[in-house]
């Protein structure tokens, strides 16, 4: 009876899991979709899902009036060297956060989370002056400190969260071997938080793949990268959902292979600690 | 010591050929609509005529409009040609932010402009952005359906006639809504719209002293008549439909009636988009009976130069073709006269072939019908049709549509609506000093 009862829940549960999973998916799915159907059926009411001609019209269109790579390497050098610099200064942060705190730790970390709060429009015109100034208007080198500024608040909370969970007696043992303060870090903390690093570096990738206001403001043809590409084809004079999809399923497709090659790293890193 | 003479004469030649024979490159900042794609592709043309490149920042048109006023306003310098509207010209150029266009070249032959687009481009006489295509607005219409319900539409409708066809061309059981108008919040969207059909029920903005007008007798006359008309016979959830919700349902076949821009004609009537291509009809803009203003608006995208820009030269050139008679010639031969961008030169609408075009005489009508400077029945202090050209009045109108767009949804009553819209405009305008 039990082993029923336990069946059933299982079966209720996997349910229940798949149908959350599709109704996040499905806005991707459906703007995948669109990408294949011609400007008249992407607007058709009753929508249509499956049964239509399916087209790569939108994709030739697309590929023809923008030059995709360029907005691709764009995203991926803005994106990775946000990443590798944000890491690079907030794992010393986070460490001595979590093994050599002070009294104003926590509230270093929370002032920290603060400047999260603060609408990004608020500082447009500071930024866009001082960019300005240092001539870095339309440049790579930029965008890469403004969204590794951007997302070092939560990569370093994420980096302190995973560091707390690492025994101190560890790092304290490798010091009375006479490991210096790099080899420390190096080769006995870093390899322990490897799980909490990964996730760090892939949320913070995603995070700075898909953020869509410095990039579009800060950027005009040199460093535009794929949300300049998707806003280009947005309008709101003229119907061009199709184009638009097509456009978008370009712009996520790289994002969602990464992400589906390291889910279970992903996963694995997010739920680090959860349960004691 | 002549060789090495010789040596460094020849350097500097071929230093200068190479510095000459590098094209100068210009970037242009541009809305997504059929017109401006259209003109990308025939970029290359342009280049080889002139050697001039052009890289192009192509966004959404909210998205430009930020990003272009950040950058003249810290001059940034980050494009050498923008694509702007009616509304920022007058203001950008009085604030000295725009080169003035006012050495363009004979063969340019600046006085083909339309005088109404002229006019809203210009500040003090001065031009300060060409016109790429202009568009009012008009009535298109379902004419087998209008045919059905026994009615003529007249070339100059009544809003009271415009509610008569609605009603009898609305049929729930086939999915047809007698009438499709703009609800969606936002100063070009909705806004845009229910401030022309103000005017054409002869309320305004501000009187002549910039007192705001919300608590008149118009506008109550002019939002009740709207959210009848689209309670009765509009679509569902009609206060988020837009210009492409609405265009949407109308190539669909679900509207007898769309109010709308005139750069629309040419979508409802490609066979490849729209199911009603070879029954729309067109009439002008709407008035209230007894009222001489009528629900039209007038609008251009422009192209203009930021002051401060390297590259005044080759921008002025780029503009020059862009804008010219021989562009116009230029996508005819390849695309059709359908096609041309409208509503920016008299010659256009001389030419025997475009005379031909089924929307070409109603587009000319409707933009000629609507005076920027005289949008309403009384005198007002401000320039525009479908907004007043301030810098206030974007933020301004936003809010206020939003009230009003409350209030086509039901979450508030239209006099609620009024009482906000004109507390807003009048707390703005006395922070701003009016």
């Amino acid at each position: 009876m039990a082993r029923a009862v336990t069946t059933q829940r299982k079966a209720i549960n996997t349910t229940l899991a798949w149908a959350i999973g599709l109704l996040i998916f499905f806005p991707i799915l459906w703007t995948i979709l669109t990408s294949f159907k011609t400007e008249a059926q992407a607007i058709a009411n009753p929508p249509i899902f499956i049964g239509f001609d399916w087209t790569l019209e939108n994709y030739s269109i697309v590929q023809e009036r923008s030059n995709y790579m360029r907005f691709l390497w764009n995203s991926v050098i803005i994106a990775g060297g946000s990443t590798i610099l944000g890491i690079i200064i907030a794992v010393p942060a986070a460490w001595s956060m979590a093994f050599v705190p002070s009294k104003r730790t926590k509230d270093i970390l929370l002032w920290m989370l603060s400047t999260k709060m603060l609408p990004a429009v608020g500082v447009l015109y500071p930024i866009y002056l001082l960019f300005i100034q240092l001539g870095l208007l339309d440049s790579r080198i930029g965008l890469v400190i403004v969204m590794m500024l951007i997302n070092l608040p939560i990569i370093v909370w994420m980096l302190y969260t995973y560091f707390r969970e690492i025994p101190g007696e560890i790092l304290e043992a490798a010091r009375m071997d006479g490991a210096s303060l790099r080899e420390e870090l190096l080769y006995v903390l870093t390899p322990m938080a490897i799980p909490g690093i990964a996730s760090t570096i892939l949320l913070n990738f995603i995070l700075a793949w898909n953020e869509a206001f410095w990039t579009l403001n800060l950027t005009a043809v040199d460093a535009a990268p794929l949300t300049a590409f998707i806003a280009s084809y947005s309008s709101p004079e003229g119907l061009f959902f199709a184009k638009l999809s097509a456009a978008s399923t370009m712009a996520i497709a790289p994002i969602l292979i990464l992400g589906w090659f390291s889910q279970k790293q992903l996963v694995r890193g997010l739920t680090f600690g959860a349960v004691k | 010591m002549h060789l090495r003479s010789a040596l460094l004469g020849a350097t500097a030649l071929s230093l200068a050929t190479v510095a000459a024979a590098q094209a100068e490159t210009i970037t242009i900042a541009t809305v997504n609509n059929g017109d401006m794609i259209r003109m990308q592709g025939y970029t290359d043309t342009f280049t080889e005529q002139t050697g001039i490149e052009v890289e192009w920042v192509t966004l959404e048109e909210n998205v430009l409009r930020q990003r272009v006023t950040t950058d003249i306003t810290t001059k940034g310098g980050q494009f050498d040609i923008m694509t702007i509207g009616m509304y920022e010209t007058p203001i950008w150029g009085a604030n000295g932010w725009l080169v003035p266009l006012n050495d363009l070249s004979a063969e340019y032959d600046v006085d083909d402009i339309l005088p109404a687009m002229r006019n809203g481009l210009s500040h003090e006489g001065t031009l300060y952005a060409a016109p790429f295509y202009g568009e009012s607005s008009m009535v298109m219409y379902r004419t087998d359906l209008m045919e059905a319900a026994g009615l003529e539409m007249p070339e100059a409708p009544t809003w009271e006639f415009i509610r008569e066809a609605a009603a009898a061309m609305d049929n729930p059981a086939e999915d047809i809504n007698g009438i499709c108008l703009r609800g969606k919040a936002g100063w070009g969207e909705g806004g845009a719209f229910i401030t022309v059909t103000g005017n054409s029920f002869g309320a305004r903005w501000f009187d002549e002293n910039w007192t705001p007008q919300f608590d008149q007798p118009q506008w109550k006359e002019a939002l009740e008549f709207y959210v009848n008309l689209m309670n009765d016979y509009g679509p569902e959830g009609y206060a988020t439909n837009g210009f492409n919700e609405n265009l949407s349902l109308f190539q669909q076949g679900k509207c007898g009636m769309w109010i709308d821009a005139t750069v629309a004609a040419s979508f409802v009537t490609n066979p490849n988009d729209s199911t009603v291509a070879d029954s729309v009809g067109f009439a002008l803009a709407p008035n209230k009976d007894g009222v001489e203003k009528r629900a039209n608006w007038l609008w251009a995208w422009a192209l203009a130069i930021p002051a401060g820009t390297q590259k005044e030269a080759s921008a002025k050139q780029f503009i020059e073709w862009a804008t010219s008679k021989e562009y116009i010639e230029l996508v005819a031969a390849n695309e059709g006269w359908a096609n041309v961008p409208p509503g920016a030169r008299t010659s256009l609408y001389e030419t025997a072939e475009y005379q031909e075009v089924p929307f070409a005489a109603m587009t000319l009508d409707s933009i000629n019908a609507a005076d920027p400077t005289d949008p309403t029945v009384d005198p007002v202090p401000y320039v525009g049709i479908q907004f007043v050209a301030i810098p206030e009045f974007a933020g301004m109108a936003t809010e206020v549509s939003q009230e009003f767009s409350a209030a086509y949804a039901g979450q508030q009553s239209i006099d609620e609506a009024l009482a906000k819209a004109q507390d807003i405009a009048t707390e703005v305008m006395e922070a701003a000093g009016y």
